[in-house]
């Protein structure tokens, strides 16, 4: 079993609500400061991409479906700050600090200047790393979905391709592999490839018998299909 | 390490449940504890609100239908192309640019999330992020297309690219017909955020007034 986020081929959703383009970008000033909020946080570097994203992924399955998209965010962020011992529960609870934090974190404060050149900047996955074990055209076979390396754990191979036959088409050198990564056990690269699937193969009933569905997906995903 | 106990150990119950509160209450105590700068804060929401949107991963589809050298080069490797725009970054540091055909439509899903292209179309819209494009698209794509108005051939495959590691994908759409000799900036008004995201297509040339 996987979590609930993992959601790709499930029956029962309704259909898009579709915005038109010309929709604020931001619906209410919360979600906004949501997003400033957690990227500033994110900049003091107590915790990776990979893990901010498993602790949305950790929220209860209730949490997680009556949450909306930024409550989400917001309540993983408080979750982390708590677990890294960078805001403490009693904090949490008052709304208030009853210190301020230690000098070194302080010092690692995103300025107003410095916030162009670190989204610019960004933070690159790619790494050096094992050379890749298949090339673009090999057969290969997803591994059962399951969490890799803990019980419960962060993956990104999703449900619906797990055990499914896929054909590699690009690889695209080594990445922070996010297995491991997540849970603070290193950024361990792995070679990282485009699968493409077969609709057919996916689903009882396909829409269409040329369909694909393509994912990124980790060496350690994968095994050779002769 | 980090275990599943933490799943029956939730920090955020003890915030109060109004969500524009429980921000308020994180902002305040991260900036009284020395941690966040409010100005900073401000200068992200602007970036996003107002100055990295659409508009830019515009520039790059306009510039692919006028250039067949630089179409060329996006497709085999967007990364150095796209640093030369100044149009790589946060969530979107790694970018491959897939075009559309008369044989082939590509759409772009984040199942387990809402992996996006940041610097070439800001931040996702609702529906991209919604439970019912994420659980849908894959499995039904034709269906969900024609939820925003987007009726596929049948002559036309649908591949879906689901948005699984820290690459994110950016559709070329066709060029629309009529607009030959039109120049970058013309051809820019025609393409639409989700023309980009392969959940509509472009304007058609009498859509915009002629260059």
């Amino acid at each position: 079993m996987t979590r609930v986020h993992d959601m790709g081929g499930r029956f029962g959703d309704g259909p898009v609500k579709v915005d038109p383009e010309t929709a604020p970008v931001f619906k209410h000033d919360w979600h906004a400061r949501a997003l400033a909020v957690t990227l500033a946080a994110g900049a003091l570097g107590q915790w990776s991409l990979d893990a901010s994203r498993h602790s949305r992924e950790r929220l209860s399955p209730r949490d997680y479906m009556r949450f909306s998209y930024f409550e989400k965010w917001i309540a993983a962020l408080a979750d982390m700050l708590v677990e890294n011992g960078v805001v403490s529960r009693d904090e949490l609870a008052a709304g208030e600090a009853r210190a301020a934090a230690p000098h070194d974190l302080r010092a690692r404060r995103l300025e107003a200047a410095a916030v162009d050149p670190a989204l610019r900047r960004g933070g690159p996955a790619a790494r050096p790393g094992p050379a890749p074990r298949f090339a673009p055209g090999d057969r290969v076979r997803l591994r059962r979905a399951r969490h890799a390396e803990i019980p419960g754990g962060h993956t990104r191979l999703p449900g619906y391709a797990g055990g499914q036959a896929a054909t590699v088409l690009r690889c695209h050198g080594a990445h922070v592999f996010p297995d491991s990564n997540a849970h603070g056990l290193g950024e361990a690269p792995q070679p990282l490839y485009t699968v493409v699937l077969r609709a057919a193969d996916l689903w009882l009933a396909p829409e269409h018998p040329d369909d694909e569905v393509t994912l990124d997906a980790f060496e350690p995903y994968l095994e050779a299909l002769s | 390490m980090q275990h599943d106990h933490h799943d029956h150990d939730h920090a955020h119950a003890v915030l109060p449940p109004d969500p524009a509160l429980r921000v308020r209450a994180l902002e305040t105590i991260l900036t009284q504890k020395g941690l966040v700068d409010p100005a900073a804060l401000d200068e992200i929401i602007d970036t996003y609100a107002h100055r990295v949107g659409p508009q830019e991963g515009a520039r790059v589809v306009a510039r692919a239908w006028a250039d067949p050298a630089f179409r060329a080069a996006l497709l085999d490797d967007a990364g150095p192309v796209l640093d030369d725009m100044g149009l790589t970054g946060r969530q979107g540091e790694h970018v491959t640019v897939v075009e559309n055909t008369p044989e082939r439509h590509n759409v772009i899903v984040c199942t387990l999330c809402s992996c996006y292209p940041w610097p070439l179309l800001g931040i996702p819209p609702a529906w991209y992020k919604s439970d019912e494009y994420r659980a849908r698209v894959v499995r039904e794509p034709r269906r969900v297309l024609a939820e925003f108005g987007l009726e596929l051939p049948a002559e036309q495959a649908v591949r879906v690219w689901d948005s699984t590691a820290e690459m994110r994908y950016l559709v070329l759409p066709m060029r629309p017909a009529g607009t030959e000799g039109w120049n970058e900036a013309d051809l820019a008004r025609l393409v639409t955020r989700d023309s980009m995201v392969g959940t509509g297509r472009p304007r058609a040339a009498d859509e915009v007034s002629a260059p």
